[in-house]
This record gives structure tokens, C-alpha cells and sequence, in this order.
């Protein structure tokens, strides 16, 4: 045994991705702040790594498949037919939306109608914005992130290149709903880092939908974030639609800070991908605000869906509801992690935070943990689990009304996950989603 | 129709029925009546095929078939139906889809053919009206939200659609309002018939005013230990249950 301190090589990929950061540095037009914060990523990466099992957050998550392998950015266009393909899949009908759709990370024009949106709307991509207006781009970049960057955050804003943005101007109610596309076909296994940056002005209304979707079957690794500043009593829904390739890797951050009043709403659905986490971490950083996080998972065969959430009440008077709900069949594995903070200023906080489970077999797991730290003594807080079967009373009495088993389960399976679908308000995306869901969970 | 022969059955290792004999013939409303856990309920549970309860002895037939072999649902489609006293809550299913699908399943039983959406909507759209029922409940999760009195009107309203030849109505009285009782009482007897039966289980004489019995039973302790015309109830009314009690002992 050697008793000198000598650096061990690290088991993942986090110096082939820092070289790629340096390596970039030569070549990049992007301006200094931006350089310096990725050489900081980068450097954080490299001393702090992945996060193992070890860390109490990713206990039941290991990542590892995805740490040790350094994706390289998809190089090769994607074949013309996949493409076209995976759009109709993606195009929500009857969703009257401005859309901007990237493949493989990199933003697409051609399949985009970013035009036409309404005065007081900037909906642009990012790579062009840091070029174009790098101003705003730092204005927005990194500010909705209040928690420790962990090492996938660390490798976004490391090597993000693209994404979405949209900034709505005060008082703006934009009209039609503003979809984020982000479609993954390659002959090879790639990365695609991106970051997606949102800001929503005072008293200004918007709907995003934000959907991943892949070819079938194909390996790859998506690692996005999100960052939504919503301003003093602006109204946002934001609908999250991963639909990735059963083989791909999905590591998702979504980071939001709201103003006085703000009304911010969630649904994210989970329903492919191979090892998915998502990260939601809300900061209600002034008072009156209602955030509503919900959540459905759909998790079979071998795949790993993660769901942590973080909702910080750091100022009084703000509500938060949360409703997560999961199916596991085969050998699939469900975290869930609800954390709540409610500072010492925070009085009157009323934070509701549910998550039902069903497994429907012997090897399905689930860990799932309600974590609630309170500082202020005058608040409501309440949280539930449920784990388990479908409900015996709601199965009889739809036996005993003529209904055979088989399609009583089937109903009771659908309409516990149509449950979140239905809360989505909007339509055209309900609608579709509903019916993606019967695809899925099929009523026989 | 239903013969009903020394039923036993017991909730976990509790004896809650202990010998009951019981013949209905088609045409006929027998009303079982008796204290507060006497064993009415869970004779209508059994007889409906609620899991929770199992059979130690006797038998029950319906239509000369072994009532207690069947599954919940085979014995639904064969023509029996309980208007639940806790009608249960699903959310996610709309009362139009869980109709429909019920009102097919029993109607591919009788080897007819299934109702397409239009002529569905014609039916219940008729039997609501009956029912004093607002169209757009058939849009909502079925018992979500509902009212007690809500509640039960479902439950007879999915009785007038699915037309059962046995209707078992547990304890659909409680919890309604003297209006709520007279609508819903008029939505059984809509259903009278020379072909079909009814047995209403219920603590209190209230309910046969509006839907007259032919028989009465007295159930106390897992036994029926009194039966008699419509007059028994009013008897009940005026001396309460214990006078029985004592007779019987």
C-alpha cells in the first residue's frame, strides 16, 4: 500500500466532459461571465463528482450508468424520416401553440413557429440570445437555482448550448400556449445538455408545456434544466411531458422563484426514460403565493423514475399543494422525496404534500419520504403516503354493478393516473395526454 | 325467485348471521327491519357477494342457481343489485362511463346487444328525469363530491337504468330528507313489476310508507324472528324493538 497521496483517477466521466469544457474555451464567442461560470461547473464537477448512493439524496438512485459514461453531442443529423416522424408524435392536436422544437439538443428552425408572438413576448433560442443579447441571457441565467448545484447542475451549466427562452413582458397575458419541443434521434449514443430559461413579468399570464420525447429503443442521455422566474402576481402553468425512449437517461432540474402572489402550476409526467430523476425545487420568496406541484409516473420493466421536490415557504402567507402519484408494475423502481421548508418568517404557511403509490407486482419498489422541516409554529403542514392495491371497496362496487374484474381494474388502474391528466387546464393538451394515457394504461 | 335456507355467516371470527330462512317471490316487497346490528347489512352483503363476509352454512339460490358460487358480477348480471348504504367514491370515472359499462355487461349477459352512445344517453337522460336528476351529474366522478342524498339517488337512479329482477336497497333511507325520500321511493316503485322483487332493509317504518311491503321481517341477533304483513312495521313504530326482543327470548 502506497502512502502518499496520489490523485485517483476518477471512475465517471467527469474529466472527459471538464476537457471538453477547456477545450472549448479557445473557440468560444460567449461572453466572459458565461465562460467563467462554466470553467466554475466545471471545476465543481471535477472535485465533487456525480452523486453516488452515498449521498443521502441519491440513496435509492444510482446513477452510475449514466456518470460513467461521457456522452459525446449527438454530431450526425439525424435521419430525415425519424425526424419528421417523432415530430407528428410530438404535435399535441388542436394545440393552437408558438412552438420551438430542438433535435438532439441543438435548436431546429425549420420545424419551429416562433414567429408571431405577440408584443411583449421574446421567445428565442438560446444559443442564438448569447450572441444576439447576451444581457439577457445573464440576467436570467442561474437565478431561479437557490439550492447547491449538484453534479448534473454542475455538468448543465457546464456545457448547455441551447435551449428555450421566453420572457414575458409585465401585465402581458399571452394567449396562445408556448411549447417547448425537444426531440432526440441519433444513429449513436449522445448528450444533449440544455437549458431552458423562463421569466414571467408582474401581473403577465402564460402556459408552457415542455415535452421530451425520443425514438424508441434508442440510447441517449437528456440532462435539462429549467429556470422560471415568475414575478409579483403573474400566473403560470407549466406542464412537463417526458416521453424519452425507454433506453434513454433523463435528469431533469426545474427551478422556480416566485414573487408576491404569484400562482405557479405543475403537472409533470413521467412516462419514459430508463433512469429518470427530476428535481423540482420551488422557492416562494414572497408572500401570498400558490404552488401547485403534481405528478404522475409510469414506471415498468427494469426503468427507475426519481421524483424530489423541493418547495422552500420563505416568506408568510403562501400555500403549496403537491400531488405525486405512481404506478409500478414489473421490476420498476419509484422514489419520491418531498421536502418543505418553512422558515421562521413564515407564518401562515399552508403546505399539502400527497403521494400514492400502486404496485401492481411483487417487484415493483417504492421509497418514497415526506420531509418537512418547520421553523414557524403558526402554519398548517400536512402530508400523506399511500401504498398499495387498487382500492377493494371501489372494486366491488364496480363488480357489483355487472362489471367483470378485469375491466374494473383496468378503469380503477386508468382513472387513478387520469387523475392528474384531468387537472391540466390546457385542453387540447388534456385531451391528448388523456388519450396517451389509454394507449398505456387501456381500458379492456 | 330467491330462497334463502339457515344462511350463517360470520365477519372475521364474529357469527353475525346465524340461521336465516327467507323465500321472495317475483312481485313481491319484503322489508327486513330490526336494531342497529342485528345483521340486516350484512345479509345484504352476502347476498351481494361483499368479500368481507364469509358464508359458514346454508344456501341461497336465485332462479334455482347457487347464488353464493357466483362471482359479484355474475350475480349482478344474472339480475341482482344493491343500492349500496355507503355508496363508494371513484373518483376518475365518470358516472356516465361506469353506467354504460355496467349497463353493457349485463346487457351482453341477456345476449342483447350493447347500446351505443346515443341510445344511452336517450335511457338515462328518461330515467333522470324520473330521478329529478341534473344531465350534467352524468359528467362527474362517480360519488365525488356527492351528497349523502346525492348518493343514494345514484344508487337507485343505476338501478332504474341497469333494471335488476332483485333489487336489495340497504338502509337507502338514512341520511335523507323527507323531498330526497319521496323522489327516491318513487324511483323504486317505478320498478315494481309482477316480474321483479324488492327487499328493502331499513331501521325505520319511514321509507314503507312510500314504498308499501308485503312482507315484513324482523331480524334481531342473526335471526329473523318475527314476520308479518305491513301492519308489523307500524307495530314496531309504536313499541320499539325491545317488545319483540323479549318475546323472543
Amino acid at each position: 500500500m502506497s502512502t502518499t497521496a496520489t490523485p485517483t483517477p476518477s471512475t465517471d466521466a467527469r474529466d472527459a466532459y471538464a476537457s471538453r469544457v477547456e477545450a472549448s474555451r479557445g473557440r468560444s464567442i460567449e461572453p466572459a461571465w458565461l465562460m467563467s461560470r462554466r470553467s466554475a461547473a466545471a471545476r465543481q464537477l471535477i472535485e465533487e463528482g456525480f452523486p453516488t448512493t452515498r449521498d443521502e439524496d441519491f440513496r435509492f438512485t444510482n446513477i452510475a450508468p449514466i456518470a460513467s459514461k461521457a456522452y459525446p453531442a449527438a454530431d450526425l443529423p439525424p435521419a430525415r424520416a425519424s425526424i419528421d416522424a417523432l415530430r407528428a408524435l410530438a404535435t399535441v392536436p388542436g394545440l393552437d401553440a408558438h412552438e420551438i422544437v430542438f433535435v438532439n439538443g441543438r435548436f431546429a428552425p425549420e420545424l419551429s413557429s416562433i414567429t408571431g408572438t405577440p408584443p411583449g413576448v421574446r421567445l428565442a433560442n438560446l444559443a442564438s440570445t448569447i450572441g444576439a443579447d447576451p444581457a439577457i441571457v445573464e440576467s436570467l441565467w442561474g437565478n431561479a437555482i437557490k439550492f447547491e448545484m449538484q453534479g448534473f447542475t454542475a455538468l448543465n451549466t457546464a456545457l448547455a448550448a441551447d435551449g428555450a427562452i421566453l420572457d414575458v413582458d409585465p401585465e402581458v397575458v399571452v394567449e396562445r400556449p408556448i411549447h417547448f419541443v425537444f426531440l432526440s434521434s441519433a444513429p449513436a449514443p449522445f448528450g444533449a445538455h440544455v437549458r431552458n430559461l423562463v421569466r414571467v413579468g408582474h401581473h403577465a399570464e402564460v402556459r408552457i408545456v415542455e415535452s421530451y420525447i425520443g425514438d424508441a429503443g434508442q440510447e441517449y442521455f437528456t440532462n435539462a434544466i429549467t429556470e422560471v422566474l415568475g414575478a409579483a402576481e403573474s400566473k403560470v402553468e407549466y406542464c412537463r411531458v417526458q416521453r424519452e425512449s425507454m433506453a434513454a437517461h433523463h435528469i431533469s432540474g426545474t427551478h422556480l422563484h416566485l414573487g408576491r402572489a404569484a400562482v405557479f402550476a405543475s403537472e409533470s409526467l413521467s412516462l419514459g426514460g430508463a433512469i429518470v430523476r427530476n428535481d423540482v425545487n420551488a422557492t416562494l420568496d414572497a408572500e401570498g403565493i400558490s404552488c401547485t406541484l403534481n405528478g404522475l409516473y409510469l414506471v415498468d420493466g427494469d426503468r427507475l423514475v426519481d421524483n424530489h421536490t423541493t418547495i422552500d415557504h420563505a416568506k408568510p402567507h403562501c400555500e403549496s399543494h403537491e400531488l405525486y402519484k405512481g404506478i409500478l408494475d414489473d421490476r420498476g423502481r419509484g422514489v419520491f422525496n418531498g421536502k418543505i421548508f418553512v422558515r421562521e418568517d413564515a407564518q401562515k404557511t399552508d403546505a399539502k404534500q400527497t403521494n400514492k403509490i400502486l404496485l401492481l407486482s411483487d417487484d415493483a419498489t417504492i421509497d418514497t419520504k415526506p420531509q418537512l422541516e418547520i421553523f414557524a409554529d403558526d402554519v398548517k403542514c400536512t402530508h400523506g403516503a399511500t401504498i398499495g392495491q387498487l382500492d377493494e371497496g371501489q372494486m366491488f362496487y364496480l363488480k357489483s354493478r355487472g362489471i367483470g374484474e378485469d375491466h374494473a381494474r383496468s378503469i380503477l388502474l386508468h382513472a387513478f393516473a387520469a387523475d392528474i391528466v384531468e387537472r391540466i387546464e390546457v385542453e387540447a393538451l388534456r385531451t391528448h395526454l388523456e388519450r396517451l394515457l389509454l394507449e398505456r394504461l387501456p381500458i379492456d | 325467485m330467491l330462497q334463502i335456507t339457515n344462511l350463517q355467516a360470520r365477519v372475521e371470527d364474529k357469527p353475525i348471521l346465524k340461521g336465516i330462512n327467507l323465500t321472495v317471490k317475483p312481485g313481491e316487497v319484503h322489508a327486513i327491519m330490526g336494531p342497529n346490528g342485528s345483521g340486516k347489512s350484512t345479509l345484504a352483503g352476502v347476498l351481494a357477494g361483499k368479500g368481507e363476509y364469509e358464508v359458514t352454512g346454508g344456501e341461497v339460490t336465485f332462479d334455482g342457481k347457487d347464488l353464493l358460487d357466483l362471482d359479484p358480477e355474475e350475480r349482478a348480471r344474472e339480475g341482482l343489485f344493491l343500492a349500496f348504504q355507503y355508496p363508494v367514491e371513484i373518483p376518475g370515472v365518470s358516472n356516465s362511463y361506469f353506467l354504460k359499462a355496467a349497463l353493457n355487461a349485463v346487457r351482453k349477459h341477456r345476449g342483447e346487444a350493447e347500446v351505443d352512445a346515443i341510445e344511452f344517453m336517450k335511457l338515462v337522460k328518461a330515467k333522470m328525469k324520473v330521478l329529478e336528476m341534473d344531465p350534467a351529474f352524468l359528467g362527474r366522478s362517480v360519488n365525488q363530491g356527492f351528497s349523502g342524498g346525492e348518493k343514494k339517488r345514484n344508487e337507485i337512479f343505476q338501478m332504474a337504468v341497469l333494471e335488476p329482477r332483485l333489487a336489495l336497497l340497504d338502509e337507502t333511507d338514512s341520511g335523507l330528507d323527507i323531498d330526497a325520500l319521496q323522489v327516491v321511493s318513487k324511483g323504486v316503485n317505478a320498478l315494481r313489476s309482477p316480474e321483479r322483487a324488492t327487499i328493502v332493509v331499513t331501521h325505520y317504518q319511514r321509507l314503507l310508507n312510500y314504498i308499501v311491503p308485503d312482507f315484513v321481517h324482523v331480524l334481531a341477533n342473526g335471526r329473523i324472528i318475527r314476520s308479518g304483513g305491513k301492519e308489523l312495521a307500524l307495530e314496531l313504530e309504536a313499541k320499539g324493538y325491545g317488545w319483540l326482543d323479549q318475546g323472543a327470548a
